[in-house]
């Protein structure tokens, strides 16, 4: 497997950890110091537990270890295996 | 027996390879199966299941049958496939699978029991008694059944590993596989050639035909000149196995003498001209040595210069076995055609052969080697005299990696063979005979016309199409031909695995007809040869079993490798030491030159213990080093601490986040403990941190999660925070640092620094730079084991001198160094939580430490470690354990009110860590008791079923040893 890595070019996928679902990257809103709310605690834990596993694109999160360190975003096939888009975490959290 | 002239052999050299211990002479060119048929070795191995004697059935990769082992020793390698097996001198070669002998084989009884042993037997036979099949049933068929053995030693030549990056591949190099190289190479790509052969030219080898007007061999040979001319990189003895993701080919390329390399190629574009295998007939006695398939019998003959046999029937319905027999009679050998088709459709024999129209082979004779032929027509039966059976049933596009990627072969009845589906994998295409593309001159326009796309693709300039060389381009004369009839229990249609049509059949009767149940059921198209001559046939006698078309019966589906690959190939020299890198500490040479105990930690190698004097035993030293840090000063190497140094205006900001203790109130020159947790409430890790500046942190963690802590941080900084102006790096291996631990600590450091190193000067948890013989560094005032503490970092070159030069220093304080054992003992008493304590499963509450949740700000975890069951006061709490008299505790070991049943309802915790403790004189142990802290002076049992222990210990506070901490403000 080979990531197009926005920096550096086409990588090889065991320079990679890969670090889960990209909605990792919409952490939600735990409210003001101290304990949280039930809201709060319902919408981490779906933001912690609940993922869908898509039979098409999936957006994950790539970290390049062996490499620049970058976070990916990359959203891929997971039928096709086809690498239709990957952006710096960065710029796709912003 | 050779013949006096032709082939692709080197007849001016001749050694000796050895067949189980035979002498047997070969040239230059040879592979090990036709030197082996040059000197009329015909029985060269046993089947798999019956132990049926098996000779040389293929000229190729396809063979199910000559399975050989060769080399000796360490060297050995099994099921090696005689007909690819390239001859060199000295060679040793080894039959499988019998015993005693090859010709006396004491297995073959299972020959005579054949009608027990059909499709899913030892599902059927030895289903009781139950506990009969581990121990006896299962040895005794993996014994009797089976192919070579492995040395069972390290082959003492690794494979090695490589990667190669191209424009174009192209697999295989017969005449379509050449012209798509050449053409690509022309456009100017970056072209890769891979043929599994050590010759090129494919099926130009085994063939008298001309290309471009000169012999195919020589026309290949041209061609390869000017492909590397150009820059090709032609890869011969190299097998491509394996069609993965994005381009990438797995590739196993074998040198002359045998040595694997492992590569992985990645290729922008794919041309896949593998050519076409041919399939034998099902009929009764297919399978004796002697009968070969009729592509073969041509091959040894026009290669290799070997008649495979001096009388020959050859069996077919088409052209191959017309060539086979003309070319039979241009070596001077007999040979008769026996062929299923009308007279009507056929023209006159060829000179000197005897045709016998309308006639098929029905059976065949010879224990060993095969002897009489019978033929069945409309006129009855009739034994002949034969050596040589060359059949043909067609040919089977090699269609294998363009499956690779879950796509499927369709049938067409025009090729008779499954062709390439639709669904190829990305960037490849299929040229030449693997589409069904029969003459050479079909192969000679596909395989030009795949590299000019392939070029055109690329976006190469691609000049204008040259005319193609003259060569062969007969339309194909054939009847498609599977099954004899009345091919039952002796009609193999799998040699390898010894499937027979009756096996297809009682398959499909007992509900196994789907064609990847029958697969399972009788093992059709399984092991080392995957079906390559087999599958396509038993197919067809599924096919006629269930009344289906073969298009309907389908095929199973298509994995790598498409060839064997050793596993050792896989792993190539990591192994042993090289398996995983392991990373030394920066006093590594000078503890083990002070006879240090390492234990892997990690990565790392730590020392455990040093060995002193006469200590004989793990715990005299350990006891020893605990005993010298709470009376003396002992220092200890904790280099393998992660250090990640932490800058930018918000550096601060981001500690917050990612500890759930304050940090940005931390004063410049002090260290604070720090806690961290996961998203999910759950302790991550824990550790200190020092501000060394204003936007300037220095932050460690434990040894074993130095890179979890550093990866979450980067999530953390590029995908939570993305706007904070904080940068981080990893400074672990920068810095050797040493604890320096005891009452006389101080007074040691004293004497390596040059600095102010007082209590005034360096408070508890302060640090500060300092100079240790010119070399700058730091020390933190922080400590694990309790007593008075400093770590002393300097840069990691210094690290074997640091220990030298505190050594020095403290001769007169009685420093010593100490391990990671005494470091655990010590860290008990203290009740520090460690690695058996964060295991991912606790929280700070378990811990003890509930109160560095900060109420002030939000930080990672925070939500989750407030949901319900994290909250819960029942859950187990840290506590110290301390044996009542004198029994062992374990680490693991469960806890229950004395008397309680061992039940899962009655368990109340856990013990994460024991030692024996120096400072108390027994054993003590951490643990995780249900409601702990209520529970001081209690008494509870571990129990260990495991080790059959069951220990009583009173519940105490887990800080056995200065529970105020007096002795580190000291």
């Amino acid at each position: 497997m080979i990531l197009p890595h926005p920096l550096l070019g086409p990588r090889d996928a065991s320079e990679f950890v890969y670090l889960g679902d990209a909605s990792l990257l919409d952490r939600p809103e735990a409210g003001p110091p101290g304990a949280p709310e039930a809201a709060a605690i319902e919408r981490f834990h779906a933001y912690q537990h609940l993922r869908a596993n898509p039979a098409g694109p999936h957006r994950e999160l790539w970290f390049h270890e062996q490499g620049d360190r970058s976070l990916l975003v990359v959203t891929r096939d997971t039928v096709t295996q086809q690498i239709l888009s990957v952006e710096l975490a960065r710029d796709a959290a912003r | 027996m050779r013949l006096s002239k032709g082939g692709l052999i080197d007849r001016s050299e001749t050694f000796e390879i050895r067949f189980d211990g035979r002498r047997i002479p070969a040239h230059p060119g040879d592979t090990v199966a036709s030197a082996l048929l040059a000197a009329g070795e015909r029985l060269v191995a046993r089947s798999f299941k019956h132990h049926r004697p098996r000779g040389i059935f293929s000229a190729g990769a396809e063979e199910p049958n000559a399975l050989v082992g060769v080399g000796r020793g360490s060297r050995h390698e099994p099921n090696v496939r005689a007909t690819v097996q390239e001859a060199r001198p000295g060679l040793r070669l080894a039959s499988q699978n019998r015993w005693p002998l090859l010709s006396v084989d004491a297995g073959a009884a299972a020959d005579l029991a054949k009608p027990l042993l059909g499709a899913g037997f030892y599902y059927k036979t030895f289903m009781w008694p139950k506990a009969f099949w581990e121990k006896v049933y299962e040895p005794l068929i993996r014994n009797a059944a089976g192919l070579g053995r492995l040395s069972g030693r390290a082959d003492p030549d690794p494979a090695e590993k490589r990667t190669r990056d191209c424009d174009l591949l192209v697999i295989g190099a017969g005449p379509a596989g050449l012209m798509a190289a050449r053409e690509g190479a022309r456009a100017g790509l970056r072209v890769v050639l891979a043929e599994e052969d050590f010759l090129l030219g494919g099926r130009l080898l085994a063939e008298r035909e001309t290309v471009g007007g000169v012999p195919g061999a020589e026309w290949a040979e041209g061609v390869r000149a000017e492909l590397e001319s150009l820059g090709v990189r032609v890869m011969a003895r190299t097998a491509v196995f394996g069609v993965y993701d994005h381009g990438l080919y797995g590739a196993l390329e074998r040198g002359p003498g045998g040595r694997a390399t492992l590569w992985r190629v990645h290729a922008r574009r794919a041309v896949l001209a593998a050519g076409a295998i041919e399939r034998p007939v099902a009929f009764e006695g297919n399978d004796r040595p002697g009968v070969m398939l009729a592509g073969a019998a041509r091959a040894y003959l026009n290669r290799w210069a070997v008649a495979p046999g001096r009388k020959a029937v050859v069996f077919g319905a088409g052209d191959d076995a017309w060539r086979t027999a003309e070319a039979m009679a241009a070596a001077g050998l007999e040979a008769v055609i026996a062929d299923a088709r009308p007279v009507s459709a056929l023209g006159p024999a060829p000179e000197g052969v005897k045709l016998f129209a309308g006639t098929v082979v029905s059976g065949t004779r010879g224990r060993l080697g095969l002897r009489e032929v019978r033929l069945r027509s409309d006129r009855g039966e009739r034994w002949v005299q034969a050596d040589l059976l060359a059949a043909s049933g067609g040919w089977s596009p090699s269609v294998h990696l363009s499956c690779h990627h879950r796509g499927r072969p369709v049938w067409d009845a025009g090729v008779g063979g499954f062709v390439p589906g639709a669904d190829l994998p990305p960037g490849m295409s299929v040229a030449g005979a693997a589409t069904g593309a029969w003459s050479t001159h079909a192969a000679l326009r596909d395989g030009a016309d795949a590299g000019r796309a392939a070029a055109e693709a690329l976006g190469a300039s691609v000049g204008a199409a040259e005319a193609l060389p003259e060569a062969e381009d007969a339309p194909r004369r054939f009847a498609p031909l599977f099954l004899v009839h009345g091919a039952g229990k002796g009609a193999y249609v799998d040699l390898q695995n010894d499937v027979t049509v009756a096996d297809v059949r009682q398959a499909e009767e007992e509900g196994f007809g789907a064609v990847e149940h029958l697969k399972r059921y009788t093992t059709l198209g399984m092991a080392t040869d995957q079906g390559k001559t087999g599958n396509v046939l038993g197919l067809a006698a599924l096919a006629q079993a269930t009344g289906v078309s073969m298009g309907d019966a389908g095929t199973t589906i298509y994995r790598p490798p498409w060839t064997p690959v050793p596993i050792s190939a896989f792993g190539g020299d990591h192994r042993g030491e090289a398996y995983r890198p392991a990373l030394e500490a920066p006093s590594h040479a000078w503890a083990a030159a002070r006879r240090a105990s390492f234990v892997d930690s990690g990565a790392w190698k730590r020392a455990e213990w040093y060995v002193r004097g006469r200590e004989r035993g793990w715990r005299d030293s350990v006891d020893r080093e605990a005993a010298l840090v709470r009376e003396a000063v002992g220092i200890c190497d904790v280099s393998t601490l992660g250090k990640i140094d932490v800058q930018g205006p918000d550096a601060a900001a981001f500690l917050d986040f990612v500890y759930a203790n304050m940090m940005s109130s931390l004063a410049v020159g002090r260290c604070r403990y720090g806690l961290m947790l996961r998203e999910d409430g759950f302790v991550f890790d824990d550790g200190t941190v020092a501000r060394l500046g204003e936007t300037h942190f220095l932050v460690t963690t434990t040894t074993a999660n130095a890179g979890a802590v550093m990866r979450w941080m980067e999530f953390v900084r590029q995908g939570l925070r993305p706007d904070w102006d904080v940068t981080l790096i990893s400074a672990t291996d920068q810095w050797a640092q040493v604890a320096v631990a005891g009452p006389r600590s101080r007074t040691l450091l004293e004497r390596v620094v040059a600095e102010d190193v007082s209590d005034a000067a360096l408070p508890f948890m302060g640090w500060r730079d300092v100079t240790v013989g010119g070399v700058a560094g730091r020390v933190f005032r922080i400590s694990f084991s309790g007593e008075l503490a400093y770590e002393l970092a300097v840069p990691a070159r210094y690290g074997g001198a640091l220990m030298e030069r505190l050594m020095a220093a403290g001769a007169d304080l009685g420093v010593a160094p100490y391990g990671t054992e005494a470091l655990g003992v010590l860290r008990i008493e203290k009740g520090h939580a460690a690695g058996a304590e964060l295991d991912g499963r606790t929280t700070a509450g378990d811990l003890g430490l509930g109160r560095m949740l900060s109420k002030k700000k939000d930080f990672l975890g925070r939500a989750l470690a407030h949901r319900e069951g994290l909250t819960d006061c029942e859950r187990p709490a840290l506590v110290g354990l301390r044996v009542v008299g004198e029994g062992a505790l374990s680490a693991g070991a469960h806890l229950f009110a004395p008397g309680a049943g061992r039940t899962a309802a009655e368990d109340q915790g856990w013990v994460s860590s024991v030692a024996w403790s120096p400072a108390i004189g027994g054993m003590i142990g951490l643990g995780f008791l249900a409601r702990g802290a209520e529970r001081m002076g209690e008494t509870v049992t571990a129990s260990d079923p495991v080790r059959g222990r069951e220990t009583d210990c009173e519940v105490v506070s887990p800080h056995f040893v200065d529970p105020d901490g007096e002795r580190l403000r000291g």
